[in-house]
């Protein structure tokens, strides 16, 4: 289970979703998080740090977040992290194959703030 | 272009700026653009491109009253300039808005690979689509002022 302490991942290249998931976190009680603006960039922290989830964007330039998933899940000492997708990318197909590569939840943007907590609450009590 | 293109962006552009800045944009009457020259103060445009050869642009464009407010509401903060914040805003704005209408269109048979936004910010500047397609704006009044989307598709090259 997540507590307080959990150290978070929030991947994304807009400074604005960074901004607003952060500040739902905060709100949430999580104070431990660290910034990435992209998947190679997300890839160093995950290896340097422990994390305990990763919320990350789909869609960035260079690395999708699709591929820091499967990376993620490919790699022993940290395939078991919990990783929450955040996506403008809604179609049914992207969404199966976010499950496939085995995305622990998503959520599609927009989204209200509430929704995004509930969605990380979720997962903290199951984690 | 396919009222159902034009209905798609239209509420995928209300539904963003409603469920992410709580503000409810009134949309006016879409017209085709006539002059190919619009005048905003921030723009994100994004490509799309679809099966078939089926290509397009969707451009938002605000005042900066507008977007002052809009960002606001966001980011729960005020926001009194044009600045690099004020542009990866509209820059998120612009991709939510995109996949939220792909993601419909799908839903109908129009599959449109994702692309990443471009974001120009310069007081009045203008903003012209190179295609002989027709370009089709719809305006929006926010209590802080306006902006409009416009949106444009065609088969083959440049249309």
């Amino acid at each position: 289970m997540l507590s307080t302490d959990s150290k978070i991942l929030v991947v994304d290249d807009f400074s604005t979703m960074r901004r607003i998931v952060k500040a739902t976190l905060k709100q949430l009680g999580y104070e431990r998080i660290v910034e990435a603006e992209g998947g190679e960039e997300a890839q160093k922290i995950i290896k340097d740090d422990q994390i305990d989830l990763i919320i990350c964007d789909w869609n960035m330039p260079g690395m999708s977040g699709l591929d820091l998933l499967k990376w993620v899940r490919a790699t022993d000492s940290f395939k078991d992290v919990p990783f929450l997708m955040v996506t403008a990318e809604a179609k049914r197909q992207n969404i199966l194959s976010a499950i496939q590569a085995g995305v622990t939840n998503y959520v599609v943007k927009p989204f209200s703030k509430q929704v995004l907590a509930e969605k990380i609450q979720a997962i903290a009590e199951k984690a | 272009m396919r009222a159902e293109f034009i209905n798609e962006l239209l509420n995928a552009t209300v539904t963003v700026l409603e469920t992410m800045a709580m503000v409810t944009p009134k949309p006016g009457r879409p017209f085709i653009k006539k002059k190919r020259i619009s005048v905003g103060d921030v723009t994100g445009i994004i490509g799309m491109a679809g099966e078939k050869g089926l290509q397009g642009t969707f451009a938002i464009s605000f005042s900066e009253s507008c977007i002052l407010y809009v960002v606001s509401e966001m980011l729960g903060e005020d926001f009194t300039e044009l600045n690099d914040e004020i542009r990866d805003a509209v820059g998120e704005i612009t991709n939510m808005i995109s996949g939220a209408a792909r993601a419909k269109l799908a839903d109908m048979g129009y599959h449109f690979d994702m692309a990443i936004p471009t974001v120009v910010c310069k007081k009045e500047h203008t903003i012209t689509q190179v295609t002989k397609a027709p370009v089709v704006v719809i305006p929006f009044q926010t209590e802080k002022g306006g902006f409009i989307a416009e949106a444009t598709l065609w088969r083959g090259s440049a249309g």
